[in-house]
């Protein structure tokens, strides 16, 4: 009989959550902004085939970024949760809150026993009548929910995407504004190439439109999307000379922000404690 | 935990398992007890609505007690589909509902409606529906129109132990095929066979007098208003020869369900719109109670 070496469980932990701290930030951000149309969700999204934005439920979407088996697997589960819960109840007893904590149940219990964490960060968000009556949860590797307003960023260097949109986010914004937010805010990236102009097909773009009655989710695409950029790009391309600088500075949002409790701060958020 | 708390047994690991996109599929791995099916022998009159016993001997047996929904009438016409049902629901020889629904939009193109046990139907329905949607959430792209009928046929089949003992319920699918450009229409029997329809169908009690009144009146390539109009009439015909089926209710303004299915997708008309057209009928009716004749020879001869 083989005694595997002894490893105490807060190294086990520790390592666990450096592991996927690590590599969210390597992969790039999505963001998620309320604004007056409703929630806009943008990511630089090359493909066609693989989401990271998808319907759950009638006013319900969840979005995603990391290793897309992982959060796809999600998705689907949480698709199954919710139409197994409306049907056994009813529809209006769906809802983002029960969702988000189902989410932190399973990748709670996912990241105590298995040895590989999930390399994901999630979104689960609900439309409501008016801006006040919308609600984002952001769900974290290990587990935790957070309940957040205005916008979120998921996944890369959050801090950093989440500084430009903390600056220039208002409440009710429009949806034009929005969009230009988003670029700017994605655009600002440490990914070097921030300057080069953003089209339709690199990015995934979809709203949870307040004013849709049943299904609210829509995905933009094709002329619909172009127009959106083209209304939302000139004043992008003001905001890119705060970006110019090709290295990942880091001096621009670490400081003060981190302690600010920002939505941005999430890798670094409550994963310390390991659950 | 939040508003609703999953049951112990209802594991993480099935939520997760690749699985398929059926939902029934997935209730039947994971929680069947919420499946609409009916696992205990069913006496006839026994665990119904109550007992009131009078008819049985007519109904050979069949669950008398419960409210039946009646007739369905669907129709082709010019680019979609249009289908239409009474409102009545019966109970032996009770009216157990004046102003029952029994046509659903399934989908943004489809749409069905259930004749026979209420409670079997609507179930179904509510099943059908998520199954659609659920289908559409986890692939990214809706069925097609064929797929739901043979899924609908699948559905059918499952109740085929309810149906042997007396609950028989049957639905009629109206789609609208985005390939085509054509509406269609499914009808099916209790052991899941799919009969893809030309022109127009209809199930339930009415149906019989609705199709011979249907038939004298429909044309090829009619318009969605005329095809409306010409199943309206034969639904009336349906009410004046079935006790089962209800005509339109004038004084209650309870009017027929009229549904249309087009490249704009599924859509209920309004009620003011059915009283339009009911209007249109009951008062050609107070002229000629039997309603518009048919020429006796063909124009061409």
């Amino acid at each position: 009989m083989s005694m595997p070496f002894y490893v105490s469980p807060e190294q086990v932990m520790k390592d666990k959550a450096d592991y996927a701290r690590k590599r969210i930030a390597q992969i790039r951000s999505g963001v998620v902004i309320d604004c007056e149309a409703g929630i806009l969700f943008v990511a630089p999204n090359p493909s066609r085939a693989l989401r990271k934005f998808s319907e759950m439920y009638d006013r319900i979407a969840f979005a995603a970024v990391g290793r897309y088996n992982e959060f796809e697997s999600l998705r689907k589960a949480g698709v199954r949760y919710a139409d197994m819960t409306g049907f056994q109840y009813d529809r209006q007893d769906v809802t983002a809150r029960g969702l988000a904590n189902w989410y932190g149940q399973l990748l709670g219990s996912l990241f105590t026993d298995s040895n590989k964490p999930y390399e994901v960060e999630i979104v689960v968000a609900e439309v409501g009548s008016t801006a006040d009556a919308d609600e984002i949860y952001r769900i974290t590797f290990e587990g935790s929910v957070a309940d957040e307003h205005g916008f979120v960023v998921m996944g890369g260097q959050a801090d950093k995407v989440a500084a430009v949109l903390k600056d220039q986010y208002a409440t009710g914004m429009s949806l034009t504004a929005a969009m230009t937010l988003a670029i700017a805010a994605l655009s600002g990236q440490g990914d070097g190439a921030s300057a080069e102009p953003v089209t339709s097909s690199q990015l995934e773009v979809a709203l949870l439109e307040r004013s849709r009655t049943h299904r609210a989710f829509r995905r933009l695409t094709g002329a619909r999307l172009d127009a959106l950029l083209a209304e939302s790009t000139p004043k992008a391309a003001t905001t890119t000379d705060e970006t110019t600088g090709t290295e990942p500075t880091e001096t621009e949002q670490t400081g003060p922000e981190e302690g600010g409790a920002g939505p941005g701060d999430d890798a670094t958020g409550n994963g310390g404690s390991g659950g | 935990m939040g508003g609703f708390e999953p049951q112990a047994r209802w594991q993480d690991s099935a939520f997760l398992a690749a699985g398929s996109s059926s939902f029934t599929d997935f209730l039947t791995m994971t929680a069947p007890e919420l499946l609409p099916r009916i696992r205990h022998a069913v006496v006839s009159g026994e665990g119904g609505g109550g007992s009131v016993q009078h008819g049985s001997a007519g109904a050979a047996g069949s669950a008398v007690d419960l409210p039946h929904g009646t007739t369905i009438i669907a129709a082709e016409c010019d680019g979609g589909a249009v289908m239409v049902g009474d409102r009545r629901a019966t109970a032996g020889n009770m009216i157990s509902q004046r102003d029952m629904d029994k046509v659903f939009g399934t989908d943004e193109y489809s749409c069905v409606g259930i004749s026979g046990v209420a409670g079997i139907g609507i179930d179904l329905v509510r099943l059908f529906q998520v199954e659609l949607e659920h289908y559409e959430k986890l692939e990214g792209r809706m069925l097609s129109l064929e797929g739901k009928a043979n899924r609908l046929a699948g559905l059918v089949r499952a109740n085929l132990g309810g149906a042997m003992q007396g609950l028989v319920a049957v639905p009629l699918l109206a789609g609208y095929d985005e390939d085509t450009q054509q509406g269609r229409i499914f009808s099916f029997d209790v052991a899941g066979g799919k009969y893809p329809e030309r022109r127009f169908a209809s199930i339930g009690s009415g149906s019989v007098f609705a199709r011979g009144a249907l038939k004298k009146l429909y044309r090829d390539g009619m318009s969605m208003e005329d095809v409306v109009l010409a199943v309206m009439q034969s639904l009336y015909d349906a009410a004046d020869d079935d006790s089962a089926t209800g005509g339109p209710d004038m004084s209650r303004r309870i009017y027929p369900v009229i549904a249309t299915v087009n490249a704009d997708g599924y859509r209920r008309m309004t009620d003011d719109e059915a009283a339009g057209y009911a209007e249109a009928v009951v008062s050609e009716r107070l002229q000629a109670p039997d309603g518009p004749s048919a020429p006796l020879r063909s124009a061409a001869s």
